[in-house]
């Protein structure tokens, strides 16, 4: 998987991101971002699962579900390619 | 401590998405009910929850009927019970002063139950029994007549019981939409309507008082209505003319549109509903226009339903669960599905948060706690990412839904009603394994397991 169109994104914590290479800009939430966030400094998808784990109120299974959907999202976007 | 979670989510943002229609929809959250707060109601009295409001229903009554005495002085309201006829809400009707219009023998025990006078009801309705019409013709009801097979049983029962029953005509005519209603009454372009009044006259047996039509649901062109009263005028005008008789009033059934929006529409109802001035010009000006008026002022009678009723009632549903649909949106199923809120299968109705969410939105399809694909509240809306036990406010949902609710699967909920003093009433108890068994009989070869 890569994630290294990530890397070219801008973001900032409000959820808003622009992507300077197609002009697209997009909204996220907080937990949207931060997933992002890791993932463009080229962390694993199991260490960002763990790290979210560990920061917020979910139960493993929710989350696991949550997660393949968002990189669903993320590639139907065009942000992250398989 | 852990912090809040929320599904992440991510979405393109889009310019242009306004247009001359109005604007992108937002999700507002809406957190109380008349000043009531949600979850204190909930909290009291359980989920999923009816709410109808007193205080919207009578300034919707008032403000009809003081638009329709703008462009046409006599006019007179009749409750259309088939709409919602919570005892409650009939009687906050009837403390308005509509009468009441019926189409069965159990509304009309429901109108009479309630005190109203059998002059005072209107009995409408394709399928009259005999024991129901009996009863009508007894109590002098205003029996708007159907068919021919209808009118045979009147004659017949009048002479048994050697009164006179007050009737009036069902017409159906081309008003210019589509579907055009042709099931109920006789047609008036191809002249069945004028033979049907020379038969029912040529019996003598019966005072015929008025002329009726009900030319559809949720009619979305207000000029429509100005075909329908100019027809039915014309018909009085011939009636007079040939037979010297003088209908004392004209019916335009109901038919008037809420501001919900119909599956196949695109412009939301706010927008595209006519509103109640619109109605009233396109009728008072076939009024207006007529001779008949002019020589006799006629009552004009409006059997307005679903728009007195429908912005007044709320449903308040709970979430059960959530879960990622393959098919990119979130689906969300609630503890209400369309066995309370029937609607559902013709409107898109508004459904909105009860307390706010920062963070994009997703389209999120809103199920019902049945086991059936159709168990659809709301398909794909933008949302935000509910929790368990959040709840929703569902809108409009006072027309057709505690009458056509289904039996299935479910107790019933229970309805409060918010008075105009801000006080909750409760109208409607939440149904138990008594009300749903309560009829049935086991035979006694099945008593034991």
């Amino acid at each position: 998987m890569d994630f290294s169109r990530l890397q070219n994104l801008a973001m900032n914590d409000n959820g808003f991101i622009f992507d300077p290479n197609s002009g697209y800009s997009y909204t996220s939430n907080e937990t949207g971002i931060y997933i992002m966030k890791l993932l463009s400094q080229g962390i694993d998808k199991e260490t960002v699962r763990e790290k979210v784990l560990a920061e917020y109120e979910v139960s493993e299974d929710n989350f696991n579900s949550d997660f393949e959907h968002y990189m669903l999202m993320l590639e139907a976007l065009g942000l992250v390619e398989f | 401590m852990k912090k809040a979670y929320m599904a992440p989510n991510i979405e393109r943002n889009s310019a242009g998405n306004m247009n001359k229609y109005g604007a992108k929809s937002v999700v507002r959250h809406q957190d109380n009910i008349e000043g009531v707060p949600i979850n204190d109601l909930v909290k009291e009295y359980g989920s999923p929850l009816i709410v109808l409001s007193e205080a919207q229903m009578r300034k919707r009554y008032r403000r009809l009927q003081d638009v329709m005495q703008m462009h046409y002085p006599k006019v007179e309201l009749a409750w259309s019970y088939k709409t919602n006829y919570l005892a409650a809400v009939c009687s906050i009707f009837h403390q308005e002063g509509a009468r009441a219009e019926v189409v069965s023998r159990m509304e009309y025990e429901m109108a009479r139950k309630l005190g109203i006078e059998g002059k005072d009801i209107i009995f409408n309705g394709p399928g009259k029994s005999a024991e129901a019409l009996r009863i009508a013709i007894e109590e002098d009801a205003l029996i708007h007549i159907d068919h021919l097979d209808e009118l045979y049983l009147i004659e017949k029962l009048a002479k048994e019981l050697d009164t006179i029953p007050q009737v009036a005509i069902r017409v159906n005519m081309d008003t210019g939409i589509s579907p055009q209603w042709s099931r109920f009454g006789f047609n008036y372009e191809n002249g069945e309507a004028y033979r049907t009044i020379q038969r029912l006259l040529s019996g003598k047996a019966m005072n015929l008082r008025g002329l009726h039509t009900h030319i559809g649901t949720f009619i979305l062109d207000a000029n429509a209505y100005y075909w329908a009263a100019k027809a039915l005028l014309e018909l009085a005008s011939r009636i007079q003319q040939d037979h010297g008789i003088v209908m004392e009033y004209i019916d335009l059934g109901g038919g008037f549109a809420s501001q919900n929006t119909l599956h196949s529409q695109y412009t939301p109802g706010e927008f595209a509903s006519p509103s109640f001035d619109q109605y009233a010009e396109a009728i008072g000006n076939a009024f207006n226009e007529s001779q008949f008026v002019r020589e006799n002022l006629p009552t004009l009678v409006l059997e307005t339903g679903r728009a007195l009723v429908d912005e007044a009632g709320y449903l308040i549903s709970s979430v059960l669960g959530k879960k990622n649909l393959p098919t990119g949106e979130r689906a969300v199923i609630l503890d209400a599905g369309v066995n309370t809120a029937i609607t559902a299968w013709w409107y898109k109705l508004k459904v909105n948060p009860t307390r706010s969410f920062p963070g994009a939105y997703q389209n999120t399809i809103f199920y019902g706690p049945l086991c059936m694909n159709i168990d659809i509240i709301r398909p794909a809306v933008p949302f935000p990412d509910l929790h368990f036990g959040d709840k929703v406010l569902i809108t409009p949902a006072g027309a057709y839904n505690n009458t056509q609710w289904m039996q299935f699967i479910e107790y019933r909920p229970r309805i409060l009603l918010i008075c105009e003093t801000g006080q909750v009433e409760l109208i409607r108890e939440k149904e138990t394994l008594q009300d749903v068994n309560a009829r049935e009989r086991i035979p006694e070869h099945l008593r034991t397991l």
